[in-house]
């Protein structure tokens, strides 16, 4: 039974161990890598911190003032060996532990050439992934046992691309792009997070990787892709408005987000900041998509990013039929 | 000598004296104004002491609030997702500008620094009154910012969300860049203080060890803060009149933010750390009764860690798109900073080797100190290596790595040093059971709390979150619950202080055992600190005291052949 006590504790500690007491699930070969590395810290650390709190515990037992005129046993002030020692094992440790994240990380900066592009864009509070094939999703979908690259920027702030399974992780700036690879090894959908401060709904900015088994990416791809054509207007457009991240600001439901509420817009008139008022047409609406700070709606800042160049004219008709729907 | 009785003491001085009842700082001038205009250094550290004390209850309510909201992953009728953010920001920067940077130096520093090197105030009385009335002026035009609109950014005010939010980012940035003068005049005066008022007999290598480490501080604080004030100049002048050198759009570069704001506040994590590691190498001597082990190793590391703190700054952004030859570069400078620190710990050990160790309070600390500190910087080699700051970044396991080192390592010796100075700060001995209470609760409770977030950051739960997926609940409970107990036990600790006030024993002049000249005036001491100028000698000569059990406290043993008495 002491055995299995030991066992278990190793069994936690173990970062190999699939969804181990430290580490999630390993998701891409480069978990793996990653999980190697920590492992080797991981007992490095246990041993030192193991070697401090006993020889700090004993010395306490063993050199306990019994009573208040106890005195030391004179022992040196200082030993130049042990001191040299003891500097020089650590050095020779926390090198080795360099050489090898270092490589690592290299690796996993420099995508293989004939890797999967997609294009990754943080915006308040929402991911967006751009295919190949122009198809824009919500969701990160790729195929297994495939090399993807991502290229990634913001559209506002800077948010952070986080993929715990695949131990990936990398700021997205606005005004650059930064590269990103990975290989997802078993078929699965992942958590993706946003790891650098955004605001108000930076604890939102969730979405998937949904890793397809061989074949399943394509297929996937090739639908969603004819959605427009597949679906009516006032269909597509709302699901635009749900996937590009229009909803992270705007509701349906008649209360006022960061934006005001779509519910009744289409149609009426819009007070303005500055005590105009215009009425929202089709052309109000692809003005505010596409020049969002022409005119701001009294009561809000001016903080919609531009669509401009990221929605298409027919896009921007099938929200706008959307629109219509929304009495 | 022989007689004294320390209960009925009646004001004279020397060792093995209490002063409470006769002449000492604290009854030297009475009235407000005495203490409002005074140029006394035991004065302004008392007054520093204050109202650190009280930014730490102001950031630990906001703590607690926060742990409290974390309690359920979804929307919670506590705040909303704003004002959690608002808290978040509010509790850093008030625990880091407020609280830690000034806390050991401006606080203990101020009252210990001259008695350490016997003399009769700091080489500026009036700059250091001034630093007070900064430190003050800043806090209150920070503090404002939540009456005009609690900065939501972090307390790193990274751009460009800090130049777009509407809150009022100006007002907090102010406020700090007063702050960081205050931070500049303190080192200022204690740089020339320790250059200019050793007494005779005291070589720098002869300096107490805290001197070393309020030294390294020092020239940290001169260095390095005013990179601060630049970057939170520009900041301002970014968001009041839109220059554009940290925004894309303008041609400028948010990360460049990063690089300046690491610039000093990786340094910051030094002039933090470095005076603890002083107070600790104190402790651990006089409580072992034993010289301190290694001592010009010590000593030069401090001033080591102070000159490489300079050039980690990148660790902060391994994952920022800062280029693979910064990281590689950043990544091994990190590792070797690791060192002089990690050998700072064994000379501590060591120190504690064949001693004659005595569990008091203090001490409790200072074991304390080197369990939690021995995490923090073992889980630094996690952050370190780059593959595994990858995933780590962001994460909880940097939220409980920099608690492990912030409080456990500076809290905790501030609360030891504290502990050990209070009686001669106040001239009385708090309980000593309740003291120990409390610094056991205090280590039950921090561990829950933060332990947990190791586990919770590397298992992938992202920092700052207001919403948070239901599989890190049980670990959030948890922490909650040790955030609970660790409130319990610096709850403890305070009104045990503070009935020491009113209650407590009278102390002697040296409690411990201590063998700095601070130990070698009335507790508390007379206003001019010392009746004649105390010549040094070997600052860890403990074994030259001895216990006097009618005094209850140390007395200096006789020269062979003499009677003891001083
Ligand atoms: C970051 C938040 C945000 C996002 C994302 C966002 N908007 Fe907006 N939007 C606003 C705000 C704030 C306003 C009001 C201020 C203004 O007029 O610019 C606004 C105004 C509008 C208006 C005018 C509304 C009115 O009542 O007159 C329309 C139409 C609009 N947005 C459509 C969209 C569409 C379509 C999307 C997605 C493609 C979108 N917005 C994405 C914040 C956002
Ligand atoms: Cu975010
Ligand atoms: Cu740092």
């Amino acid at each position: 039974m002491g055995h299995e006590l030991i066992g278990r504790l190793l069994g936690w500690a173990s970062v190999q161990a699939e969804g181990g007491f430290w580490m999630p699930v390993q998701g891409s070969t480069g978990a793996v890598v990653v999980d190697r590395i920590f492992s080797l810290v991981l007992w490095v650390s246990v041993f030192f911190f193991v070697l401090i709190v006993s020889l700090m515990v004993f010395f306490v037992v063993r050199y306990r003032r019994r009573d208040a005129r106890d005195e030391a046993t004179p022992s040196p002030r200082h030993n130049t060996l042990l001191e040299v020692t003891w500097t020089a094992i650590p050095i020779v440790i926390v090198i080795v532990i360099f050489v090898w994240g270092f490589t690592a990380f290299l690796n996993l900066n420099v995508p293989p050439a004939n890797s999967y592009e997609v294009l990754v864009t943080g915006q308040k509070w929402k991911w967006l992934f751009t295919y190949p094939s122009g198809h824009v999703d919500e969701d990160l979908h790729v195929s297994v046992n495939t090399p993807v690259s991502l290229v990634m920027t913001s559209e506002d702030v800077i948010h952070g691309f986080y993929v715990p399974a695949f131990r990936l992780k990398r700021d997205v700036v606005p005004g650059r792009y930064v590269k990103l690879w990975f290989r997802a090894v078993k078929p699965g959908e992942y958590q993706i997070y946003c790891t650098q401060y955004c605001g108000t709904g930076h604890s939102d900015m969730w979405a998937k990787v949904v890793v397809h088994e061989p074949g399943g990416f394509e297929r996937w791809l090739e639908e969603a892709s004819n959605f427009l054509k597949t679906m009516s207007p006032a269909q597509a457009g709302e699901r635009l408005v749900r996937t590009r991240g229009c909803a992270q600001c705007h509701t349906v439901n008649g209360t006022a987000g960061t934006g005001p509420t779509f519910l009744s817009l289409f149609g009426h008139q819009v007070a303005l900041e500055g005590g105009r008022t215009a009425p929202a047409d089709e052309d109000y609406v692809r003005e505010s998509i596409m020049e969002p700070q022409a005119k701001i709606v009294a009561g809000f800042q001016p903080v919609m990013p531009t669509f401009k160049g990221r929605l298409t004219d027919q896009e921007v008709t099938a929200i706008i039929e959307y629109l219509k729907t929304l009495k | 000598m022989a007689n004294i009785d320390t209960t009925t003491d009646a004001g004279g001085r020397g060792a093995g004296q209490n002063a409470l009842g006769g002449d000492n700082y604290l009854t030297h001038g009475r009235g407000l104004k005495s203490w409002l205009f005074t140029l006394d250094h035991k004065r302004i550290g008392l007054m520093y002491l204050v109202v650190i004390l009280s930014s730490f209850l102001l950031g630990g309510i906001f703590a607690m609030l926060i742990r409290t909201k974390l309690l359920s992953p979804g929307n919670s009728a506590l705040m909303d997702a704003n004002t959690y953010n608002q808290m978040f920001t509010l509790h850093g920067a008030v625990m880091i500008f407020l609280f830690i940077i000034p806390g050991i130096p401006a606080a203990l520093g101020n009252f210990v620094l001259p008695l350490l090197l016997g003399a009769k105030d700091v080489a500026f009385p009036r700059i250091n009154l001034l630093s007070f009335y900064l430190w003050v002026t800043g806090a209150l035009i920070a503090l404002g910012s939540i009456v005009t609109g609690a900065v939501d950014t972090g307390w790193t005010f990274y751009t460009p969300y800090s130049t777009t939010t509407n809150t009022n980012v100006i007002a907090m940035v102010a406020g700090v860049f007063v702050l960081g003068f205050s931070s500049i005049f303190t080192g200022l005066n204690f740089v020339v203080s320790i250059h200019k008022l050793r007494p005779q007999g005291m070589t720098w290598f002869r300096m107490p060890l805290f001197l070393w480490g309020i030294y390294g501080t020092a020239i940290l604080q001169i260095m390095a803060t005013p990179v601060l004030g630049i970057t939170l100049l520009l900041l301002i002048a970014e968001r009041a009149l839109g220059i554009g050198i940290f925004d894309p759009a303008l041609g400028g570069d948010p990360i460049l933010f990063q690089h300046f704001f690491w610039f000093y506040s990786h340094p910051a994590v030094y002039i933090m750390i470095l005076p603890a590691m002083g107070i600790i190498s104190e402790l651990v001597s006089v409580f072992s009764r034993k010289h301190i082990f290694g001592y010009t190793f010590i000593a030069y590391s401090s001033i080591a860690i102070a000159v490489l703190s300079f050039l980690v700054w990148g660790h902060h952004m391994f994952v920022s798109g800062q280029s693979l030859l910064a990281g590689m570069i950043f990544s091994f400078l990190t590792f070797m900073v690791a060192i002089p620190s990690a050998v700072k710990v064994f000379n501590w050990l060591a120190t504690m080797y064949k001693g004659s160790i005595w569990l008091a309070t203090p001490m409790l600390y200072v074991l304390s100190f080197l369990f939690l500190f021995g995490i923090g910087g073992l889980t630094g080699l996690f952050l370190g290596a780059l593959a595994v700051n990858v995933h780590l970044h962001d994460t909880y396991f940097v939220v409980a790595h920099f608690h492990y080192v912030m409080f456990g390592g500076t809290v905790i010796a501030f609360l030891g040093g504290l502990h050990y100075w209070w009686p001669k700060m106040f001239g009385r001995m708090y309980n000593e059971l309740w003291g120990r209470v409390g610094a056991l609760l205090v280590f039950v409770g921090f561990n829950t709390t933060f332990f947990t977030q190791f586990v919770m950051g590397s298992q992938g739960a992202p920092r700052r979150s207001y919403h948070y997926v239901s599989q890190f609940q049980p670990y959030h409970v948890l922490s909650t619950i040790g955030a609970y107990t660790l409130a319990i036990g610096l709850v403890i600790v305070a009104v045990n202080l503070a009935h020491s006030l009113f209650r407590g024993r009278p102390a002697p002049a040296n409690p411990w055992g201590g063998a700095t000249l601070e130990w070698q005036t009335s507790s508390p001491p007379p206003h001019d600190n010392f009746p004649t100028t105390p010549v040094a000698g070997d600052p860890y000569d403990v074994e030259a005291w001895t216990y006097d059990g009618r005094i209850g406290g140390f007395v200096k043993k006789a020269p062979a052949g003499q009677p003891a008495a001083s």
